[in-house]
Parts: structure tokens; sequence; C-alpha cells
């Protein structure tokens, strides 16, 4: 692997996603072409169906493109079958979602451990707890999601994507789901965490405040990228 | 360290989700159904191990022993030495026909000498007097003294303290002997008995090389024992020696044992249905509740091959867990039985085997892997970008392949239970074209209400909307309470229908009394006399003993067979009779009763069982040869007798014509009321006639039926238990969604009593169809298993077309009440919450 491509955490060529839609065919995303640097902080942004949450899934390679590749840290993600792009995720990715996605049978603790148990990482009660105390959390590592409110929720689930130290986070609309208040203490806390793990940031936002946190603003129109 | 981290040790990632999920309280009604599906299959198995042995040892009464085994010549010491070695009881026992005198009188009379300790099953029971009150007794005659029964004392008229000449000595008549618990092992041929002691039989000079005696070794023990011994022992009989088990007992009693165990396998075969249905529906909840998680979990680089191993270890753990504590449960639940039921019995119970624990094990991992297993491999095809786009959920599969391999793990548990091909397949057919049936039933059924939901209040409107939304929940929902319901049905009704039925085919007024030995010139005084004594109805059948000599003109003897009992059987005389019209009871099932032709020119009908014991098939001709005459008729039917009418059966009926040369006797069967003298005069009247009294034979019978219907009953109590559990498991399987729904229409502004409404439209229509259709599967396999399976006649039950519907709205009513409560109480907050 040459040094010229390790400085990409993410590039992408011709990436197409097409559905079949009654009779003809929707175009939701159309030859996208992006690079993200190591370390680079992204935001993508647009309208509400404008394909932002499909491209990051793409990107993640939770879905199939219908034509083009990705290159994740220098890995061609859509050359792995499904298990080999779910071990690249293990070993690369965190994920940050609007609808927070804790599983409601287990803790906050737990949840934050569930990633490290599912690797395999030993220590995983003891990460798990100081990483909730990095979030502030530290009180509520017994409670379970149903009580812990929004932000609370979405705070846990940050710290589940910090505690595998990935190399890029998506996060996608992390604040979606928050009132103003909230949603700028969760985007505090999220840049706080990337800028002291140097992580990658990709993260989809409708909110232009939060995207000019980030070096660059990618804005999709229409399945586009334009500007 | 904080308490919540001291509690995170190092088990094993299943475990610990096991741990999680459970007290999240995940996990608890599957396992719940699990417990009490195990705990029904092991309790039945553990009861009717203990009913089974229970009743063969009852029945063994009837042999007097556990094994029993009969000799032309005494045993050699080697029998006797390994029954003690194995620590069985003995008893011996030597029967020969001898002329019993007292003064003046003599009587050809059946003389048994026992041993100490004899009957080892079953009780003796003797009187003071002749017509006295008589009771159970643990004694045999002291030595010095015997025991006269009814006929003998009636003929030598003496009375207990009379002296009884036997021999070359002299005994005392110690008491009258009512009951000899083998007794009825034959009923031709007996002479009335005198009961004595062995050690008094060298005096008597009665037993020489020689002379014809029989001898019995009595053997009992444990039943493994018993067993073992029963094995051992067969192959090391000789010449004139066999050994009497219950196999070969009287059809009546086997016949009786077979049908208890079809009754308590059916029990338990519901039981097992029921768990399934509840297996599956709790894991379908469990898996829908998981979608998400699942999809977090892949989404975080969980590999498909691990999370599902995750999963079905989690599942395997719990199943291992919940199969203990069924055993466990089951365990205890026997034993209450067996405590209430020894009361009944009196007899104790015997321990139950260690099989039914394996049987529960087997059966809930079997469940468990074929409910369990189709929706967790449904998980793994769960995507990854359900993360994001949440409608994307698990591809439907048609429940019906999802499930093939659960209803082939029930099919085969079904009939390892059943134990028997027929019942087994009946009553899986039975249930599977029941789902079938019901599944397509309900979802025409739901658009049917959806189309009526049109018009009426908006309540009323939304309520049958949702019927047709949530068609494909609804319908399992449907489908799960009308199985739920069925199966209740049956346990409620038809059950009574078929005990009753069972119970009723030993008639009250079944004929008592056997005569036989009636000469030709005797029947018409003896119905006279019969007449005069107050008995009704006699029926007399005609009698010939003869030989069956050769079968299609090639002459055959016990050398032709190598089955055991036809080689007994065929150095015997048969006893024949001829008729007219096909005796009652008996059923023709290959060939066709006597035609015209048939009477002019002689033919014969052969009983099934002997027919295939001896390789007489229809068409062959049979040669009898008997009392100087012989006959060579065809067979042109062959019969099934029923065994449970306590009536005479023939295994040959021939042609009255057929048999005109042979000499004829006449045996004749009537019921006696209360009447203790009637023996007495019967024989005075007719010196020559044998009587038998089956009273006490049918007591026994009747007796053996009597917990045999009781244990059943208890056992079917079980599977009614799982029903209920099946009801519940069906009714929270929409739980879920109807809550957050009410707390969606809540939040969007419904009054409470709107949703409430909404809730109760949508409610009556799945109770109205889910009990119409338990009523119509109920009937439907209560028909089956009557005419089919059991061979009671089917009588329709309109209580089952009422009692369904009336089922099934109550069990929503009652969901309604409960889950509705809940739903509305939720705050709507939470609720959804929960739902993102
Ligand atoms: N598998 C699919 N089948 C059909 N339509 C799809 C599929 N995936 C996405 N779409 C459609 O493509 C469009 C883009 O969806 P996407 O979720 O990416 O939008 P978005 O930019 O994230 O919008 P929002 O800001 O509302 O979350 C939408 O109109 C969506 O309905
Ligand atoms: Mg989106």
């Amino acid at each position: 692997m040459t040094k010229a491509i390790d400085k990409f955490m993410i590039k992408a060529a011709g990436l197409s996603k097409v559905v079949p839609s009654g009779a003809g065919q929707l175009v939701i995303l159309h030859e996208i072409d992006l690079a993200v640097m190591a370390g680079e902080a992204v935001a993508i942004v647009g309208a509400s169906g404008s394909g932002k949450s499909t491209l990051l899934g793409l990107l993640a390679g939770l879905d199939t493109p219908s034509v083009g590749s990705v290159h994740l840290n220098g890995a061609d993600l859509f050359a792995l079958d499904e298990d080999g792009r779910a071990a690249l995720r293990a070993r690369l990715l965190g994920f940050v979602f609007q609808s927070f996605q804790l599983l409601p049978a287990l803790n906050a603790l737990e949840n934050v451990m569930l990633p490290l148990e599912l690797a395999g990482t030993a220590g995983a009660a003891q990460l798990a707890e100081s990483m909730l105390e990095r979030v502030g959390l530290a009180e509520r590592l017994g409670h379970y999601p149903k009580h812990l409110s929004g932000g609370e929720q979405q705070r846990v689930a940050l710290a589940r994507a910090f505690v595998m130290q990935p190399k890029l986070l998506l996060a996608d609309e992390p604040t979606g789901n928050l009132d103003a208040a909230t949603g700028a203490g969760v985007i505090d806390l999220m840049f706080a965490l990337n800028a002291e793990a140097g992580t990658t940031l990709v993260l989809v936002t409708h909110d232009d405040a939060i995207a000019r946190r980030c070096q660059r603003q990618i804005r999709l129109v229409g399945g586009r990228i334009v500007a | 360290m904080k308490p919540v981290l001291q509690r995170q040790n190092n088990l094993p990632l299943p475990l610990k989700m096991l741990q999680r999920d459970w007290r999240a309280g995940e996990l608890r009604v599957l396992a719940l159904a699990l417990v009490i599906a195990v705990a029904s299959v092991t309790s039945v198995g553990f009861f009717a191990d203990r009913v089974w042995q229970a009743l063969t040892r009852e029945a063994n009464q009837m042999l007097g022993a556990d094994v029993l085994l009969l000799s032309d010549h005494p045993f050699a010491p080697e029998l006797r030495d390994e029954a003690a070695k194995r620590g069985l009881a003995q008893v011996d026992g030597v029967s020969f026909v001898s002329m019993a005198r007292a003064g003046d009188a003599s009587q050809l009379s059946g003389v048994k000498a026992v041993s100490a300790g004899y009957p080892l099953r079953g009780k003796l029971r003797i009187a003071p007097r002749l017509n006295a009150e008589d009771a159970e007794t643990d004694r045999v005659p002291p030595p010095g003294t015997v025991w006269l029964d009814e006929r003998l004392s009636a003929a030598l008229g003496v009375q207990p303290g009379d002296k009884i000449e036997l021999g070359n000595t002299q005994l005392i008549f110690g008491a009258v002997l009512t009951l000899e618990p083998d007794r009825g092992l034959s009923f031709f041929n007996i002479a009335p008995r005198l009961l004595m002691r062995v050690e008094d039989l060298p005096a008597t000079g009665l037993i020489q090389t020689g002379s014809r005696a029989r001898y019995q070794l009595y053997v009992a023990g444990t039943r493994a024992a018993a067993e073992a011994y029963d094995r051992w022992a067969k192959p090391r009989l000789g010449a004139g020696q066999r050994i009497e088990s219950l196999g070969n007992a009287r059809p009546e009693v086997r016949s009786g044992l077979d049908r208890a165990q079809q009754f308590l396998g059916l029990s338990a075969m519901l039981a097992v249905i029921l768990a399934a249905v509840a297996i599956a529906l709790s894991t379908r909840r469990y898996t829908q509740r998981h979608l998400d998680g699942y999809a977090v979990m892949r989404c975080f680089g969980a590999l498909q091959g691990r999370l599902f191993a995750l999963f079905a270890w989690e599942f395997v753990l719990l199943g291992v867990a919940a199969c203990a504590v069924g055993c466990i449960l089951g365990y205890a639940g026997q034993a209450a039985i067996a405590l209430w039921l020894t009361e009944l019995v009196a007899s104790s119970l015997p321990q139950p085997g260690f099989y039914p624990v394996l049987q529960g094990f087997a059966a809930g991992l079997l469940l468990l892997l074929g409910f369990a297993l189709p929706p967790l491999l449904q998980l793994k095809n769960v995507p990854a970008i359900r993360v994001i786009r949440r409608e994307v959920g698990a591809p439907r599969q048609s429940a019906l392949a999802a499930y093939a391999l659960g209803l082939a793990a029930l099919a085969a548990l079904l009939l390892w239970q059943a134990g028997e091909f027929k019942l087994g397949a009946t009553v899986f057919g039975g249930f599977a074209a029941a789902f079938l049936l019901f599944w397509l039933v309900s979802l025409g059924a739901l658009r049917l209400f959806a189309l009526l939901g049109r018009t009426g209040s908006v309540s009323w409107r939304y309520g049958l909307a949702n019927l047709r939304r949530r068609s494909r929940g609804n319908a399992v929902q449907i489908v799960a309470l009308a199985l739920g319901l069925t199966v209740l049905l049956l346990l409620t009704f038809i059950r009574g229908d078929l005990l009753e039925a069972w119970r009723t085919k030993l008639p009250q007024d079944a004929p008592n009394r056997f005569v036989v030995n009636i000469q030709p010139d005797q029947v018409a005084p003896l119905v006279q006399f019969l007449a005069q004594n107050g008995v009704v109805a006699p029926t007399s059948y005609p009698m010939v003993r003869a030989r069956l000599t050769a079968i299609n003109g090639r002459a055959v003897g016990a050398d032709d067979y190598t089955d055991e009992r036809a080689r007994r059987q065929i150095d015997r005389e048969f006893n024949l009779s001829f008729m007219q019209t096909i005796p009652p009871g008996n059923q023709v099932t290959a060939g066709r009763w006597f035609t015209p032709e048939d009477y002019a020119q002689g033919a014969v009908s052969v009983e099934v069982w002997i027919a295939e014991r001896l390789g007489i098939e229809l068409g062959d001709r049979l040669s009898f040869s008997g009392g100087g005459a012989s006959i060579d008729v065809p067979v042109t039917s062959v019969r099934k007798l029923d065994w449970d009418s306590m009536r005479p059966n023939f295994f040959f009926v021939t042609t009255p014509k057929a048999l005109t040369a042979f000499p004829a006797s006449y045996m004749s069967t009537f019921r006696v009321l209360d009447d203790p003298l009637f023996t007495t005069r019967l024989t005075q009247a007719f010196p020559n006639l044998t009587v038998i009294d089956v009273s006490a034979l049918m007591r026994q019978v009747n007796a053996m039926l009597d917990q045999v219907i009781r244990a059943v009953e208890f056992v079917f109590l079980f599977a009614l238990v799982a029903g209920v559990l099946v009801l519940y498991a069906a009714l929270l399987s929409t739980q879920d969604e109807r809550r957050q729904e009410a707390a969606l229409m809540r939040a969007l502004g419904a009054r409470r009593a709107q949703v409430a409404a909404a809730q109760r439209a949508e409610f009556f229509a799945l109770g109205l169809v889910a009990g119409v259709l338990a009523s119509a599967g109920a009937t439907a396999i209560g028909y089956v298993l009557a005419e089919r399976v059991f061979q009671f006649p089917w009588q329709f039950n309109i209580a089952i077309w009422i009692a369904g519907p009336l089922a099934g709205l109550a069990c929503v009513a009652l969901n309604a009440w409960l889950g509705g409560r809940a739903a509305l109480n939720h705050p709507p907050m939470l609720a959804l919450r929960e739902g993102t």
C-alpha cells in the first residue's frame, strides 16, 4: 500500500445508487466522487431526501452501490463480502445515529461495553466506564435507555462509538432528535472527543452552524454534489 | 469500584446476554412456555410411567405374579436360584385334578397347592362360612387345612370345620374361598377349586412321577428385576414349560391397557403441540424486539455467523435451564398426583423411572430448535442498513416455510410420544390441517371484517381497519388463540365424551356368569330354570371342541410355527361355534359373512389375531377334527372381536350344518343380580354344569378402568395449563404494537374512551373468529379421534359451538382489560420513546 492512498481515509469514486420505483427507476445518488483525508472533519449537508443518509450508508458499507467504489483506509470496500465489510467496520468505524439506537434491554454501561465485548476486548467494563465518565454520565451507568433523556442517550451513543477508538466516525444527524441547547452540548462533546482522538469525522446535518464547525462542507442536491 | 461494575464478570458473552435479556424481562414468556412445556411432558411421562407400572401391577394380579412360569414337571433349582439371586420373591404352586370326598359325597375338584406368600400380586378373599361376607386375606391355608370355593363346598355339602378327604390324607375345611386373583385366566374346564398347602401334598400321595400335574412358579419384584428375569428365563425353559406374562394375559386387560396408553399419549401430545405454539409465539416476539439491536451490532462490525452463534447459544442456555426447571417441576407435579392417587389405588405406586427426564429434555430442546431457530435465522437476514432506514426489516418468508423445521420436529415428537403411528399421525395431521385452515380462514375473515368496518363510529371503523392493517400479526394471533382454544375445548368436551364412551363399552348389564358344558337336551330346561330364578335373556352359544388338523390339505402341528403362542394353540383343542348371524361386537374385516350358499355348503369365519398367528388367509380350506368327526371348510371371512365386551368370543365360527357331525355342548352367559345362593341352586339342579362367576374379574377390570380414567383426566390437566399459556402468549404477541399505537392515538389527541372502543372492536372480531375456528377444529379432531382411533361412536356436541366463541370472546375481553388497560395507562411519552 502506498503512502498516497494512506492519506485518504475515504475515497469514493463514481458512486451511484439507483432503486426501482414503480415502473421506472429512481436515482438516489448520481456519480458521487468524494475524498476525505485522514483526520479531516467533513459535513454533508442538503435538503431532506437529497440522499445524505444513503451516501453515509454506502460509505460504511451497510448497503451496496449500483455502481462505483469506496476505499476505506486503502481497502476496497465492495471487493469484500458482507462479513469482510463488517470486519472492516469493526476495525475502523464508529457510528452515531439520529435515533440513538441504544439496545433497550441493556443499561448504559452495557450498551457501551457491547462493541468491546463483541470484539472480544479485555477489560471492557473499565474502558466503558471511563468512557461514560468522559461523556459526563458516571452517575448513570446502571440506567436503561428508556430512563435517560434524549441528550443523555446520545451521549451514551457517543461513548459507545468512541470507546472503540475508531479511525473514522460517521454521524447521521446526531442532533436531529434533540432540542437546540441539548444538541449543541452533544455536538461540543463530539468535537472534543474527535479532537482528542484525532478521528476522521463525516457528519450529516441540516444545521449550517454545525456544518461550519467542520473543515469542509459537501452539499447534496437531488443525489448530486454541488460546489 | 461501583456495584454495577462488580457485577460485570467474565462470563462468556452468550451467558451475559442471557443474563441481561432475562433481567430486562425479554425472555420470561419464552422461558415460562418452555418450563411449562417440559414440565407437562415430563410429568405426563413420569406419571404415565408410574401409572403404567401401577396398572401393570394391577393387571399382574391376574397372574398372581409379575412373571408366572408354568411347567408340566417340577422346576429345576436353577430357575429358583436365579430368581433368589435377583432379589425376587417366589412362591410355588402345583395344580392337578383329583377327587375330593366328604362322607359319602365326592366331587372332582381342581386342586391347587401353594406355598406361603401366594399370591404375590393381588389378594385372596375368603369367607368364614358359605354365603357369609367375604374379606381380603394375606394368608394361605395353614398346614392341615384347605379352602374350598362355593361350588365345591356346595357339591360336597360341607361347612368350615368339616373334614375333607384328599388322596391318602384328611384335611380340615378352613374357609370358603371367594376370589383367587389369577383364576380368570381360563374360562373353560374349570373344576371347582380346592386350595391347600404345598407342605401337605406328600401326605396325599397324589403326586407321583407320571401323574398329571402342572407346576407354577410365581415370581415378583421390582419391574426391572422382573423384566430382566423374564428375559433371562425365556431361553432356558425346556419342553412343556412356558412363561405367562402380561403380554399374553387376558385380551380384555390388554386392550384396556393399550387404550389407556393411547389416552395418556394423547394428552402428552396435546401438551407438546401447545408448547410448540407458545414457543413459536414468544420467539417471534423476541426477534421482533431485537431487530434493531441486531442491526446495530452488525453496524459495529460483528460478523453474521458470530451474532447468530451468540443468539443461538443464548437460547440453548436458556433452553437447558428451562428444561431442568421443567423437569423438577414435572417431577414435583407427578409426585403430588401420585400421592393423591395412592389414596385411591391403595397399593403404593412404584418409583418413576429416569426415562421421562430424558424425554423432557429431548422434547424441550427439540421444540426450541424447531420453533425458535427459524425466527432466529430470520434475524440473521436483518440488513445493517436498518439503523439508517427503519422500514427495512427482516425479509418476510412464508410462515410455513419458516416453520418447516419446527413442524418436522413436532411430527417426530408426536410420533415418539404416541408410541404408535396411527394416533401420532392423526393428531399431527389434524393439527397441521387445522393450522393451515385456521390461517387461511382468519386472513379471509379479517378482510371481511375490514369491509364491514366501512361504516359506524370512528372507533369502530378505526378498530376494524386495524384488523386489516395488521393482518399478518392478527392472523398469527387468531391461529394461536384458535389452537389453544381447540385444545381446551377438546379437553373439556371431547375428553368427557371419549372417556364416557370407553367406560360404557363395558355395559352395566354385562353378563357376570358363564355356564359351560350344557348338553343339548339341557338347553330348554336351563332356560326355564333361569327364567324361574329371575334371570332374563340368557345368550346361548353352541360349542364344539376340535383341533385344527390341516390348512389347505397340509397337516399342521406345533413344528410348523415359530411363534410361541401359535405353537401352543395349534396343539390344543379350539372352541368352535356355529351360528346364523354374526355375533354382536364382531366385525368382518375381510371377506363377507356367510351367504346362503355358504350355509348350504359349509364355511368358517376366522378371528383376525389367530389368522395372523396361524397363517390363515381368506379362501384357505381348514380341516378340523374332534370327537370322531372331521370337516373341511373354506374361510369366507376374517373377523375382528371386541375384547372389551366381556362376551364369549370364538376364534372360529362355522355355519351350523358344518358341525352337525360333532358332539356339541352349549355355553350360556347371563347376568345374575345379588343372589348369593344362585350358584348353589344351579349346580344342584344341573350337577354336570360348570358355572363361572366372572363378577370378581369384572370388578377387577372395572376398578382398573376407573383408575386409568382418573389418571388420564389428571394428565389432561397439564395440557390444559399449557393451553392457557398459549392463549397468554398469543395475546401478548401483539401487545407491543397495540401499546405503541394507543400511545400514538392519544398523542394525536384521541380520548381514552375512543382508543379503548377501537381496541374493543378489534378484539371482538379477533375473539369471535378464533372461537368459531376452535369449535370447528375441536369438533373435527374429536370426530376423527372417536371414529378412527378409539373406535367409539361419535356424537355431535352443540355445546362446543356455544363454548368456543364464548371462550374466544372471554379471552380477548380479559386481554383487552389487562393489556388494554396497561396500554392506556402507559404514558404516551414513554411508549413513543420505547418505540423509537
Ligand atoms: N431502498 C430505497 N428504496 C426506495 N427509495 C429509497 C431507498 N433508499 C432511499 N430512498 C429514497 O431516496 C431518497 C433519499 O433518501 P435519504 O434517506 O438518503 O435522504 P436524506 O438526505 O437522508 O433525507 P433526511 O434529511 O430526511 O434524512 C428518499 O426520497 C428516500 O425515500
Ligand atoms: Mg437521513
